[in-house]
């Protein structure tokens, strides 16, 4: 039966382009025939013009490569914070019952209500984006490090027991491998979000280039081409990141399989 | 047994062990005594430690905080004293300003997550009952699903403009997401062996989602419409302080706007505290769900 799923899945691979082709020559009809003098309907020719202007112009590599020189230096900073404070918390019951319940309040605030009281405590510069990237790159991997590292199967720790391993030997042989899988998806939920929020924080804390910043350009100007160019852009960045977290995924997976111990 | 007893002596006695023996056994006693004694204070300064030491961080928190605005470290405006944010909060709630912001935020949400539901139960139920939809539908739905709420909102601010209808598409489209891909997701996990039953028994199609795949589906199915629900809580903030002329996020954006951060920091408590109670709620109605079926989520997995 799985077989037979697979083959209608590779015969019927063209259906995936119907809708948006279809979608797309209804769109490239309605602006040519002019069946709505509304501004906002742009021809599809026009975004494509736009497109070809923002890159060969160069604003659309500067917006880029500042959109993803914060979303980065936010995802490191938030991580390495996420990692040590995930490993404290799973590792360190004292240390869990100390800070654990402050950080699952913490937690639960939605994301976008402190962009108000960073702007005001950080500005509204680059500094502001990374501290608010870096706090939206934290939540997830704190959270699964701390899961993993929890919920490491009991008999692989009392196999170290057996062995007398030292709790330095514990942790390294033991725990943190275990936890890996749930670590890796704490950084690639990471990965998620802070780009998220790099569209967020170039949104709410406007000033300065980036990606967010050209769609606001493009709706304050009423230019609709300049908006479908920038969420195509943010579609497309999301996905290749998405992406090359999971090729570096699984790589590092199968690095450890093979790894000896 | 009757001639055992013949062949004892009648003056049998027996022997006695000798008194160094004894004194080489181990002191019998002694062990639960010494668990005793350990016990009592681990387990009260157990006790102490687990309802203790979770309050400590808030408070040295809250003494810093308080400290800094006292000793004048940091200035009233950059961050209001504690003191001053329960007023206001206070304040907020005897006016009945808090109410009538909460209920409109409230209000938005679950517009936008019913009308949001309803379009995800109704596209992942298509895509799960048919592999054509599937085949049509799914490329292009994942391709749209990479753009965050964040990026619609542009789109939709220029189509729709800056009122209700914005705020509902724009939390619709994030409940939605989370609700359409496990409700498919369900479907894909039906439970291959009950299947094989059903299929042994002859069941009709009809027969075999409504008895087999819908049951097993449910506790997935809820987790979409939790993490629907946490979704369109987030996007309902980032909309409204975006857009909006009242709301939660607007009294946020206001405060801001006014430097009034004791204004926004009693708002963001706000939200965090209805985040709070929802996502229990959720959890609480989950782990009943949970308990009530426990072979459904373990043929799940």
């Amino acid at each position: 039966m799985s077989t037979a799923i697979a083959v209608s899945t590779a015969t019927h691979r063209y259906r995936g382009w119907v809708v948006p082709i279809v979608a797309i020559a209804v769109w490239w009809l309605a602006s040519n025939q002019g069946w709505s003098n509304s501004g906002l309907l742009v021809s599809p020719e026009k975004v494509a013009a736009t497109a070809w202007d923002q890159i060969t112009s160069g604003k659309f590599w500067r917006a880029i490569s500042a959109s993803l020189t914060r979303n980065l230096s936010g995802f490191f900073i938030g991580t390495t914070l996420g990692l040590a404070l995930g490993c404290l918390l799973g590792l360190s019951r004292t240390f869990e019952r100390l800070v654990g319940p402050s950080f699952n309040t913490f937690k639960q605030i939605s994301l976008f209500a402190w962009i108000p009281l960073i702007s005001v405590w950080f500005g509204l510069g680059d500094v502001a984006k990374v501290v608010f990237l870096s706090l939206a790159a934290l939540v997830p991997v704190v959270v699964n490090t701390c899961d993993g590292l929890r919920n490491v199967p009991p008999n692989l720790l009392e196999v170290a027991r057996v062995y007398r391993f030292s709790r330095w030997q514990t942790i390294f042989g033991v725990m943190l491998p275990a936890a890996l899988p749930s670590i890796f998806t704490g950084l690639y939920l990471a990965l998620v979000y802070s780009w998220l929020a790099t569209i967020g924080a170039e949104y709410l804390l406007v000033s300065g280039e980036g990606i967010g910043n050209t769609l606001i350009d493009g709706s304050e100007h009423f230019m609709m081409d300049l908006v479908l160019f920038g969420m195509v852009v943010i579609g497309l960045v999301g996905w290749s990141l998405n992406a090359l977290a999971r090729v570096v995924e699984r790589r590092m997976q199968r690095l450890y399989g093979i790894a000896p111990r | 047994m009757a001639r055992a007893q013949t062949a004892r002596p009648a003056s049998y006695t027996a022997p006695t062990l000798p008194k160094d023996n004894v004194k080489r056994l181990p002191p019998a006693p002694i062990r639960p005594v010494r668990k005793v004694e350990v016990q009592r204070p681990s387990a009260w300064r157990a006790r102490l430690t687990a309802n203790g030491l979770p309050w400590l961080l808030p408070l040295a928190l809250l003494g810093l905080w308080y400290l800094g605005v006292e000793r004048g470290w940091l200035s009233e405006q950059v961050l209001p004293p504690p003191a001053y944010v329960y007023e206001t909060l206070s304040e907020l709630i005897s006016t009945g300003d808090l109410w009538v912001n909460a209920a409109a935020s409230l209000q938005r949400v679950v517009v936008g997550f019913a009308l949001g539901a309803g379009i995800g139960v109704t596209l992942g139920l298509a895509m799960g009952l048919s592999k054509t939809v599937e085949d049509y539908l799914l490329p292009t739905f994942n391709a749209l699903v990479q753009i965050p709420v964040l990026g619609w909102l542009p789109f939709a601010l220029l189509v729709f403009g800056i009122g209700e209808p914005l705020k509902y598409v724009l939390i619709a489209k994030a409940a939605m997401v989370p609700i359409t891909l496990c409700t498919l997701q369900a479907f894909h996990q039906a439970p291959k062996g009950l299947l094989e039953v059903g299929r042994a028994y002859g069941f009709s199609r009809w027969q075999s989602v409504v008895g087999i795949v819908l049951p097993a589906a449910i506790p997935t199915f809820f987790t979409g419409l939790r993490l629907g629900f946490t979704k369109a809580w987030l996007s309902l903030v980032v909309v409204e302080l975006v857009a909006s002329s009242e709301g939660l996020g607007y009294l946020i954006v206001y405060g801001r706007q006014l430097f009034q951060l004791d204004l926004v920091m009693a708002a963001v408590v706000v939200v965090g505290a209805i985040g709070l109670v929802i996502d229990r709620g959720f959890d609480y109605v989950e782990r009943r769900l949970n308990r009530s079926r426990p072979s459904a989520a373990g043929g799940l997995s």
